[in-house]
């Protein structure tokens, strides 16, 4: 092989790997198991509210945010579809894939395959991480699609009423919705690097799922201590409810970028440690 | 830590420059965290073109100096070369030369075998992705897998999965191949295989490093052996060599026995044995053909002399002081 032939291969070995590790994270039935089930969250809102609606006195009183505009508007499903699934359902699967990330291939014993092909060790960090925000995105958007298509099914549509009073047409409340489904997958991020660094630590991919989830429950439950509000801003879950803010007009930006910085910082941080670990190690599996 | 079995005498070790080496280790050797010493200060020489059969009982350091050649995990002492390329600096321009089978076939159970081996071909960035297909279909064939190439890697048998992980070796060409207990699970046939895939790759030049705790597979096919006994490499050698010294013995058929036994005394032959009708003592690396001569000239009348090369099985026993099969 030339020297030019190793350079085509090596311009395109990056997007394959990258490719391959995508097809690998959505051609997994469990994963797919779990698109579908978050797909079905907004189905089983929407079903309840619309159910319950028609029972006269019980309209309006309690329930997440936005929950008492869905019924004039389904678009609002999609909002409070993300409110409800942001702080357990999405932590959990992204939990799940990031857990299984070096985990899952130290259990099968593929990790020292692709380590002797060779691949080294911080592409494959750099590519499972990838992988994982792909499919904190992917779950995102399918909670909002799922959402946007029950919405629109059993509730009225129209000019959307925002947060801040003002009204906006359809289709720019529906690029709304793309922001707020963004912002959400990024805040993902958090989870999925504290996951990526967890799945660096053992073989067990189940016992790296289990313990990213905890820790993520553990800082929401510190966020929900008002005697320690000293802590919260820099407590990754703080910003996760900011979304609503980019469903206000003009855009309050200041949450957001806190929220997005904030997340910035545990990657960075979560992203070492996992280089730092994963870099060092034997590996005996 | 004391060692009930004195190391015995190594065989010879190989004098070899670096650019004649397929791998190169001074003094390597790995302690695991929890203080237990797996491989102690081995100096391995592979010649290049060599099939090198690397044996020694369960247990005895094989795998984790395997892992410590791939760059799995770093040695806390010594220095080895691959290809006469210093590791594990120079992993990212060696390994891609170099198919390894590690401890046994590795792939992701829910993929087809097909689908596993376009896997670690798309992460392989020394090949031609436009070859990928051809690649793999190639190696499949070549170990016989062709035809459950489409079927999930979960339903193959353990056969299949070792052909599967030989496959993956395969999927360019190299200068280099670390099996590692390549014939584990396989039948007599498939056994055979291997053998005639090991003999094929080594007359297209590869070197071949094969390790086993089976001799009767490495007997047949290698050139050189090294032995691995308690993380110590106790010898090492080409195949010849190795029989020759360590316990061939002459076995002298006669009727006068009393005679020849004074005459091989007289050479300086140790383990003397007299029978009613044979003499036998340790030739070693001394020529058959003196034994002949003096016992012509001395007259005694002889009715036979063999030279009885050891089975390997019984070198590798007095060499690793157990059986093959022992867990240490």
């Amino acid at each position: 092989m030339s020297s030019s032939d190793v350079a085509i291969a090596g311009r395109s070995w990056r997007a394959r790997f990258l490719a391959s590790e995508l097809r690998l994270v959505f051609t997994r039935r469990r994963n797919l198991a779990m698109l579908a089930v978050l797909a079905g969250a907004p189905l089983l809102l929407g079903l309840a509210i619309r159910l319950s609606t028609r029972r006269p006195g019980n309209g309006g009183g309690g329930g997440p945010a936005f929950i008492g505009q869905i019924t004039s508007n389904g678009l609002f499903l999609a909002f409070t579809s993300l409110v409800v699934t942001l702080p357990l359902f999405l932590p959990l699967v992204v939990s799940v894939v990031s857990g299984e990330a070096v985990a899952g291939e130290a259990s099968s014993g593929t990790l020292r395959s692709l380590l002797v092909v060779p691949v080294g060790r911080t592409r494959l960090l750099v590519v499972k991480f990838a992988g994982i925000i792909a499919y904190a995105f992917a779950a995102t958007l399918v909670v909002g699609l799922s959402a946007i298509v029950v919405g629109f099914a059993l509730f009225p549509t129209g000019p959307v009423t925002l947060l801040s009073g003002d009204t906006i047409p359809l289709s720019a409340a529906l690029v709304r919705v793309l922001f707020v489904a963004l912002y959400v997958a990024a805040m993902l991020a958090g989870v999925a690097a504290i996951g990526l660094f967890v799945s660096t630590l053992t073989e067990v991919p189940l016992a790296a799922m289990a313990t990213t989830a905890i820790l993520v429950v553990i800082i929401e439950i510190l966020g929900a201590i008002p005697q320690i509000s000293q802590i919260h801003p820099y407590l990754m879950t703080t910003g996760w409810l900011s979304f609503g803010d980019l469903v206000r007009d003009p855009i309050a930006y200041n949450n957001i970028v806190q929220g997005l910085l904030v997340t910035g910082a545990y990657v960075v941080v979560f992203g070492s440690m996992a280089w730092a670990r994963f870099t060092s190690r034997d590996i005996t599996s | 830590m004391t060692d009930p079995h004195p190391t015995p005498e190594v065989v010879s070790a190989l004098a070899l420059a670096d650019d004649e080496t397929a791998i190169r280790s001074t003094g390597l050797t790995k302690q695991f965290p929890g203080g237990q010493v797996a491989v102690k200060g081995i100096d391995l020489s592979v010649p290049r073109g060599a099939v090198f059969g690397f044996l020694g009982p369960n247990g005895s350091g094989k795998t984790t100096t395997i892992r410590m050649l791939l760059g799995l995990i770093s040695p806390t002492a010594g220095s080895f070369a691959v290809l006469g390329r210093t590791m594990p600096e120079s992993a990212r321009d060696v390994l891609p030369r170099v198919g390894a089978l590690v401890e046994g076939p590795a792939f992701y159970p829910y993929l087809s075998g097909r689908a596993n081996l376009i896997r670690l071909d798309a992460a392989d960035r020394s090949v031609d992705a436009r070859t990928s297909r051809a690649r793999v279909d190639a190696a499949l064939e070549r170990v016989g897998l062709s035809a459950a190439a489409e079927k999930r890697y979960r339903a193959y048998s353990l056969g299949m999965r070792q052909r599967l992980g030989l496959a993956s070796a395969l999927l360019r060409p190299r200068d280099l191949l670390v099996l590692d207990e390549p014939t584990n699970g396989l039948d007599p046939q498939g056994t055979r295989e291997v053998r005639t895939l090991v003999r094929e790759l080594a007359s297209d030049g590869a070197t071949v490093f094969v390790s086993s705790h089976l001799l009767s597979e490495v007997e047949q096919v290698c050139t050189h052996v090294g032995v691995m006994s308690r993380g110590r490499l106790v010898s090492q050698g080409t195949l010849d060599a190795l029989r020759d010294v360590t316990t061939a013995r002459v076995r002298v058929v006669t009727a006068d026995t009393t005679r020849a036994a004074e005459v091989v005394r007289g050479l300086g032959l140790a383990d003397v044995a007299v029978t009613a009708d044979h003499v036998t003592a340790t030739l070693g690396a001394f020529a058959s053909e003196r034994v002949t001569e003096e016992l012509v000239r001395a007259g005694v009348g002889v009715r036979e002399l063999v030279v009885e090369r050891p089975d390997l099985e019984d070198v590798f026993v007095s060499l690793t002081g157990e059986g093959f099969d022992v867990e240490q």
